[in-house]
């Protein structure tokens, strides 16, 4: 099950370009998806305005040099170790989630532009179980465990709300993902062919569902972690007090504990 | 002056929802970021404004006797122990202060309430808050006012 290509077998049914026209279509409703969503929002509009009245307020000017180091500590900090967690918890479940997202997407891309009618090498259906497994960790463990309303609100966890829209739908692919593969891997063919379009109707969701859900917060989140990172650069902090002049003397305080006192 | 989350900022991690004494710090269901529902009914004593680890949440007056344009910031840093308030008016003054939060360490000076005994059925229906006075340390009852009221604030 984990090192054959599941897409390579499921064309004896459906033809590859079939498969490749389905990835085309998903890839072009996030792209108009998020488009729609920054002119509906104008958060293209909001960040520039913030980054023109940081620079009115900023004390000083930050040079060519100082702005490429800002986007790398971005990429590194904010991005690719989702720094800007202050629960060590949810950084855990995001990573998880963000990468297992990373393997399955581009894997599923490669194995069906690439592999369906030659052999797989073993690695790309081992990379996409192991984005499949990721996105299951990191999500049931955010769903059950780490969502705020939930925590912090007390609101059961089977409560649903529309920020659920993203969650439930990325869960639902790969659940429905690994379970197709696992029952296509069996030979059981009636069941193989339910989670098959159950996995495609969540993918569709996923994807064509990116104007009501939280999905463009990967290409917003980039914005906001920049401005931050700028804010500081140039003098202006936002607003925000210069750090007080005073020695580190205490522990923690109220950061070490979790808000989940209901 | 009640609050307001600058969305952007909020990583929605729940420690204002989970401080606010009055409840009105809740979770967006579209956005999943903090926000004030019912900012008329806030009591204005700022606890979400310090819990905010992102620093994500400023005050603001209303509009009929503070017009936009001024802010209210706040610095909590809590392993020196201190707030820090920068205050910007419309007119472009600016006041920073500094305060402590905490002048004892945490967990060490801090009585621990889970701990005690839980309070007998006298003290449940007493109009005393949970081992007052002792836990708030001062004995032999509430502190006397001064006879006579003046114009200005007493400490």
């Amino acid at each position: 099950m984990f090192t054959s290509n599941p897409f390579a077998e499921l064309s004896t049914w459906i033809s590859p370009s079939l498969m490749q026209a389905y990835v085309i279509v998903m890839i072009i409703m996030v792209a108009a998806g998020t488009i729609i969503d920054v002119l509906h929002k104008k958060s293209a509009k909001y960040f520039s305005e913030n980054m023109r009245k940081s620079k009115a307020l900023g004390t000083k000017e930050v040079g060519g040099g100082e702005m490429v180091s800002i986007a790398i500590k971005t990429a590194i900090v904010d991005v690719a170790a989702s720094g800007e967690f202050c629960d060590q918890r949810r950084r855990i479940t995001h990573l998880l989630t963000m990468y297992g997202f990373v393997l399955f997407a581009a894997t599923t891309a490669i194995m069906i532009f690439g592999y369906i009618g030659s052999t797989t090498p073993a690695i790309l259906p081992l990379l996409w179980h192991a984005g499949a497994l990721m996105l299951c960790v990191g999500g049931y463990w955010f769903w059950f465990f780490i969502r705020v309303d939930v925590a912090a609100e007390g609101n059961a966890w089977y409560r649903v709300i529309r920020a659920d829209l993203f969650i439930l739908s990325l869960l639902a692919t790969a659940t429905f993902g690994l379970i197709w593969s696992a029952l296509q891997a069996a030979g059981v063919a009636v069941w193989s062919a339910l989670f098959f379009f159950l996995f495609i109707f969540a993918s569709t969701v996923l994807f064509g569902g990116v104007l009501w859900s939280k999905f463009a917060h990967m290409f917003f989140f980039n914005d906001t972690a920049t401005t931050e990172i700028y804010t500081e650069a140039d003098g202006s902090r936002d607003g925000l007090p210069e750090p007080a002049d005073q020695p580190e003397q205490f522990g923690p305080g109220i950061k070490r504990l979790a808000p989940k006192n209901y | 002056m009640p609050t307001f989350v600058y969305m952007t900022r909020c990583d929605g991690c729940g420690e204002c929802v989970d401080i606010c004494p009055s409840d009105i710090m809740h979770i967006d269901p579209v956005t999943r970021r903090a926000y004030n529902i019912e900012p008329n009914m806030c009591w204005e004593c700022y606890s979400c404004v310090k819990a905010c680890p992102q620093n994500a949440i400023d005050v603001r007056g209303y509009a009929d006797f503070a017009p936009l344009g001024h802010s209210v910031r706040v610095l909590r840093e809590e392993e020196k122990g201190t707030i820090s308030w920068r205050i910007k008016f419309r007119d472009g003054r600016e006041k920073n202060f500094v305060s402590p939060i905490c002048t004892e360490k945490w967990g060490e000076k801090i009585e621990d309430l889970a701990t005690l005994p839980v309070p007998d059925e006298e003290a449940l229906n007493s109009e005393l808050l949970c081992y007052e006075p002792d836990v708030l340390g001062y004995a032999g009852g509430l502190r006397k006012l001064p006879g006579k009221f003046k114009q200005g604030v007493y400490y």
